[in-house]
């Protein structure tokens, strides 16, 4: 029993013990290693007239200073398209690198890259998507989805409330910044230690710029000190450069950003604009949801698109829309290409339809639960894009349970009472759901493969497409593996992964890595089990069928008669010459959607889950605390509880910074002014309320996903609006109820303050009025 | 030159001809001792913490952890240094290391030897309680991944120390302590008198040398703008500013006391100093920082110079020429500019007593903890029998290019009886008393609004309580 077995991370030891090797870490296994930094152009948008290194090419230490002239293939990291030059003669987002120093320690190439004179024109530039909208400054054509008659609904509704919401983006803030060490290996071709979620991608970029077929590169991503997203497009440049280094040099080369260069060079979770229109009866439920959404896409379209895409299929999160339309539109602005991040676009698109939702109940004066339970999906629903709402009935289950195991309605009194008698200090209680749709919108991503080996001495090799950042997809893989094979958890290692032993995987990403890679390992090794039955029938003179293997041992399975230790079995099957390698392939069945029609099914299945959070909101400040938060998601049948539970409470404490303190602010020339740990604000252990229960929804097999396991990556980041609506709540209990608040987001304690005067300023308006 | 040696996970390591620029992270990880990270090289993530054998307050041994990557290789030389490495270096785990294994503590794995450093320490606090876990023990550690949760149940799952560890043994010995030291390499200089009047000869002898005590702003400046040194005079061996007299007259703290010491030592009093610790940066930090460091950088965003001019605290500075008195409503000259002479150097703090009947400190910042204020307030406010102000010092910091006193405010308090009324007249002469201005951390509406809104707060507070 190792599935569902409740373990610690497989490299936990090696963390706690800092003997787990980073990319970073290796740079002293490679003699001779030279050491890359960045020129960078402080200018959002600029044209470059001339670059003088002649001066760092002559100082200590200095090798090389890599330009355009040195890349062998395509002068064009773009994952996309051909849209990111590596070494660019236009700099289009602020800190963009135009030129890279390569020196034999990274103090001669920081010096060096100083001593770099760049000529550049200003450009007129483009910081914000409101300027984007105004220049008509697009990445592609707009995205729709409708279905019903929105605009028809909306005039016919009884009431309409409009509502306009910027949310900001979200630095990944990884602990491990982006790193690349690239060598010649002794058959010439070249391996690159790249800190990467997707060693595939990385792979082709490299080849790409050096001209090479994929076969001459391997890519190995060990382990990721965190990743989020922010490592499956955006390690590609740093490898590519590391790469080019090394192809210049003959010599290994390194990347490592230091945070502040990482900041300014990787992409960050899309900033949002949304503008919407709602129609809604006289108890709060919806009949219509006219949505336009811009995102801030950066410079490039990187993976955009599909951002983009994902929010326009979560504008409903958990609640049925009968007439809507959602319009989205990726803006072209000069900031750092906006990327992946835990989510996807998918909480830029639901917070839209939980803004609203409050705004509805406060301005019928209901209060926001009522009316967030009155519009939940029930069975027999379809979304917006028509796909059936599989399990609907866990939407209400999973609200009806945690509104008791939270105690809600008793609390919502007290937190009513306190108030009354609080005219500084308000507090709010609120309870949110989540929808989450699970696939790759891009259909031919769900795909894995694994290579799975047995050796004689019964030990096991596991390699799969999946990259570990942190989320602990190879504790899974290896119980994944134990399990089906029948051994100890300790006779499985699972390898690092490269690009020689799965070819053409995909991203780690779309919290599919367990799923896709699971299905995967797992047919790998029901196929060395099947071979390994026919072996121990053999030598135990019974049918195959009756065969169980368990805990290391082969038995029959009515445990009658001899067993043999898996060992055993291994080695007799290679004196028998049976195969002990075998390869598993996994595709998702049954995914399809058409962007024409904006129809189909591009979810496996869905994530559900629901978040109560309460906070206390000081008046003279904005500043608050979260109080107590209670979760309850939908992982199925866990595969591994002490992971699940990992990533619900990390994904939640990572919602909770996106909509609270973590702000980025882009100064009005591009420049991003929150560059650094001292200003821009992750959660610390204070932001982590003492009172806090975390549930995995128990009795909830997902069929037709390994082992009754649902993904879980993502979900849980939108428990976080939970906690937004609480502050909404407080806030407006500062005021006279009813009354709509408007809250910027993230909700900084400025924000909060602002929101407070709103609220009070109508309310002291009021009573003069009344005077 | 004298040779830069300390001891490194039991070791004596000999670290001569780098550059006294080299921080020990920087050094540690060169020399293949990769377990500690660099998250951020500012002191603000954790990843980087080791653990120095530094003598407490009471004279004994004790585990300090700090941040690797503001210490200066240099700084370490003639100390006890123990990095994630040294921990268990028999095989078995450390029972911080343990708890965090069984807990599901760590994910990614990056921030984790930075906690289990602080975790280490805290093990090993004096006075620490079965099942007692002071969260400010990680409160400078970040983590990405976990949400902390795990990490405080290990934090709270630590056993006793057993009698057996040898890292308890250790600290039934006593502590190094910072020795003198001249390094030198290259054409780079490391300096680190232990007398008051060593270092004042060494001060005018070098006006341009940077001075150095905790390193927690001063080595920000050589990892994220590049800057470099020529001559580095440390000032934290230095006997006399590491002096703590709590005298009948005045409070006096000298500059290179690290302020969890600080902490330690003033416990609740005085009202505002006591409040002003918790909020200050992170134990990390605070086990390095110093007053005189807080004072000397003049930083309008300091969180020290609020509380002390709402105190009426004065410097002493000293030089070769002798020491003077100047008080801190002096010494903040223009932005990030103080009074202090080229050859002089901050000694010590003094804070006059008798204390102010009404205290508070008020820090506004996106984050509670390990945070850099929005702005920051020290309000000290003197009553007599019948309840009338006497004196009133309100102080400000990041509403200008200085912290600063709102002079007109405090006036229009005095003589009155302390409420609302005299309150609502403080704030009219409060308000638009400063210009601030609009950065990453807030608009310039906001901090000039904190300015009235904060004194509504004293009195919501005060006002509540009597």
């Amino acid at each position: 029993m190792s599935v569902g077995e409740a373990v610690s991370h497989e490299s936990a030891i090696g963390h706690v013990t800092g003997a787990a090797l980073y990319t970073d870490d290796l740079v002293g296994r490679y003699p001779g290693c030279l050491h890359a930094w960045p020129v960078q152009v402080l200018h959002a948008h600029a044209r470059v007239r001339a670059v003088d290194a002649r001066a760092a090419r002559a100082m200590d230490g200095v090798v090389a200073v890599l330009d355009a002239s040195c890349v062998p293939g395509v002068n064009d990291v773009g994952a996309a398209k051909l849209d990111e030059t590596l070494f660019p003669d236009e700099i289009v987002y602020w800190g963009q690198p135009v030129v890279w120093v390569l020196a034999e320690t990274e103090e001669q190439a920081k010096r060096a890259a100083l001593a770099v004179a760049v000529d550049v024109e200003p450009l007129a530039a483009i910081t914000s998507i409101e300027q984007a909208i105004e220049a008509e400054s697009f990445h592609a054509e707009p995205k729709t989805i409708a279905r019903g008659d929105a605009e028809g609904a909306l005039s016919r509704a009884r009431h309409v409330a409009s509502g306009e919401l910027f949310v900001g983006g979200q630095e990944h803030f990884y602990l491990e910044t982006h790193a690349s060490i690239a060598s010649v290996d002794e058959a010439g071709s070249v391996l690159v230690q790249s800190s990467t979620q997707h060693p595939t991608e990385t792979q082709e970029i490299v080849a790409r710029v050096l001209a090479l077929p994929k076969n001459q590169v391997v890519v190995q991503s060990l382990r990721m000190g965190g990743a989020f997203g922010g490592k499956e497009t955006q390690a590609n440049t740093f490898a590519a450069v590391a790469a080019i280094g090394c192809h210049v040099t003959g010599r290994p080369v390194r990347v490592r950003l230091d945070r502040m260069r990482d900041f300014a060079l990787s992409g960050k979770r899309h900033p949002f604009l949304g503008r919407y229109r709602i129609g809604f009866d006289d108890d709060g439920r919806v009949e219509a949801f006219d949505l336009a959404l811009y995102s801030d896409g950066g410079y490039s379209l990187d993976l955009s698109v599909p951002v983009l895409y994902r929010a326009l299929f979560h504008a409903d999160n958990a609640y049925f829309l009968p007439h809507v339309r959602v319009v989205g539109r990726v803006c072209k602005t000069n900031s750092c290409s906006h990327t992946a991040f835990r989510g996807f676009g998918g909480p830029q698109g639901m917070i839209m339809i939980e803004d609203a939702l409050d705004r509805v109940a406060r301005s019928l004066g209901l209060a926001p639960h009522a009316v967030r339970e009155a519009n939940l999906y029930r069975e027999g629903h379809t979304t917006h894009y028509e796909q059936p709402v599989s399990q609907a009935d866990r939407v209400a289950r999973i609200w009806t349970e945690l509104k008791a195991s939270s105690d809600f309605d008793a609390r919502l009194a007290a937190v009513r009472a306190h108030n009354a008698g609080s005219p500084n200090a308000k507090r709010g209680l609120a309870i949110t759901p989540v929808k989450f749709g699970i696939s790759f919108t891009a259909k031919w991503y769900n795909q894995a493969g694994a290579l799975v080996l047995v050796y004689k001495d019964g030990s096991v090799q596991v390699s799969h497409g999946g990259t570990e950042m942190g989320q602990g997809l190879h504790t899974k893989m290896q119980q994944v593996a134990a399990f089906t094979l029948g051994v100890p958890l300790a006779a499985v290692r699972v390898m690092p992964t490269r690009t020689d032993k799965v070819p053409n995987t995909s991203a780690t990403a779309a919290s599919s890595g367990a799923d896709l890679n699971g299905a995967a390992i797992r047919a790998a090794c029901e196929t060395l089990r099947e071979r390994l039955a026919s072996v121990a029938a053999r030598l135990l003179q019974v049918d195959p069928g009756e065969l169980v293997f368990a805990r290391g041992e082969v038995g029959r399975r009515d445990g009658k008669g001899a067993r043999l230790p898996f060992a055993e079995v291994a080695s007799r099957a290679y004196y028998d010459r049976v195969q002990l390698s075998a390869t598993g392939y996994y595709r998702t069945p049954g995914l399809h959607f058409d962007e024409a029609s904006g129809r189909g099914h591009p979810f496996h299945y869905f994530a559900y889950g629901a978040a109560v959070a309460e906070v206390e909101i000081d008046r003279f400040t904005g500043m608050y605390a979260l109080r107590r938060v209670d979760l309850l998601h939908d992982v199925g049948d866990s595969l591994s509880p002490l992971v699940d539970r990992g990533q619900v409470e990390g994904g939640f404490a990572q919602g909770v910074g996106w909509l609270t303190q973590e702000e980025l602010v882009w100064a009005p020339d591009g420049r991003l002014a929150t560059l650094n740990a001292s200003t821009y604000k992750l959660p610390t252990l204070h932001e982590c309320p003492e009172e806090m229960h975390v549930t995995l929804l128990p009795m909830a097999t997902e069929p037709g996903v390994v082992y009754g396991s649902k993904a879980v990556g993502e979900p849980p980041f939108m428990l976080a609006f939970s906690v937004r609506e609480a502050l909404r709540e407080a806030v407006a209990a500062f005021g006279e109820a009813p009354r709509v608040v408007e809250l910027a987001s993230p909700a900084t304690a400025e924000q909060v303050y602002w929101a407070i005067e709103r609220v009070t300023r109508a309310a002291r308006a009021r009573e003069e009025a009344a005077q | 030159m004298a040779s830069l040696r300390f001891t490194l996970n039991g070791r004596e390591v000999d670290a001569s001809g780098a550059d006294p620029n080299t921080t020990l992270l920087a050094w540690l990880r060169e020399r293949g001792l990769t377990g500690t990270k660099e998250g951020c090289a500012e002191g603000e993530c954790g990843a980087c913490a080791v653990v120095l054998v530094e003598p407490g307050p009471d004279g004994r041994a004790r585990y300090v952890p700090v941040n690797s990557c503001l210490l200066l290789l240099a700084s370490a030389a003639g100390r006890e240094v123990l990095s994630v490495e040294g921990v268990a270096p028999g095989g078995a785990l450390h029972p911080a290391q343990r708890a965090m294994v069984e807990l599901g503590g760590s994910q990614c794995g990056y921030c984790t030897p930075g906690f289990v450093m602080s975790l280490f320490a805290e093990h090993y606090r004096p006075g620490r309680a079965e099942g007692g876990f002071d969260l400010e023990a990680i409160a400078g550690n970040l983590c990405r991944c976990t949400g902390y949760r795990p990490i405080r149940d290990a934090g709270r799952a630590l056993p006793m120390v057993d009698a057996a560890d040898p890292h308890a043994a250790r600290l039934a010995r006593p502590a190094p302590s910072p020795s003198a030291l001249d390094y030198t390499a290259g054409a780079r200089r490391f300096l680190r008198p232990t007398s008051l009047a060593e270092a004042c000869v060494l001060r005018a002898a070098h006006p341009d040398a940077r001075l150095v005590a905790g390193g927690t702003d001063l080595v920000v400046e050589l990892n994220q703008r590049h800057a470099r040194f020529e001559t580095i005079l440390s000032l934290e061996a230095v006997e006399e500013l590491r002096c703590f007299e709590d005298a009948r007259d005045a409070l006096v703290i000298g500059a290179a006391v690290p302020l969890s010491e600080v902490e330690a030592r003033v416990g609740g009093a005085p009202p505002l100093l006591g409040a002003l610790f918790p909020l200050f940066s992170s134990r990390l930090i605070r086990n390095r920082a110093t007053l005189g460091g807080n004072l000397a950088t003049a930083s309008p965003i300091g969180d020290s110079p609020p509380v002390l001019l709402a105190l009426g605290a004065e410097v002493v500075a000293a030089s070769a020429r002798g020491e003077r008195a100047i008080p801190l409503d002096a010494f903040f000259t223009g932005y990030r500019a103080t009074a202090l002479a080229p050859d002089e150097l901050i000694a010590r703090v003094r804070i006059p007593k008798p204390y102010p009947s009404i205290g508070r400190f008020y820090k506004v910042s996106k984050r509670v903890h390990d945070d850099i204020s929005t702005v920051a307030a020290g309000f000290a406010i003197d009553l007599d029998e019948a309840g009338t102000v006497r004196a009133a010092r309100l102080a400000y910091g990041g509403v200008a290019a200085t912290p600063v006193r709102a002079l007109e405010a405090e006036k229009a308090l005095v003589g009155k009886p302390f409420g609302a009324r005299a309150i609502e007249d403080a704030k009219a002469k409060a308000q638009g008393a400063f210009t601030p201005m609009t950065d990453q951390r807030g608009s310039a509406a906001y901090r000039a609004a904190m300015v009235t809104s904060l004194l509504d707060k004293l009195w919501a507070d005060v006002g509540a309580s009597r």
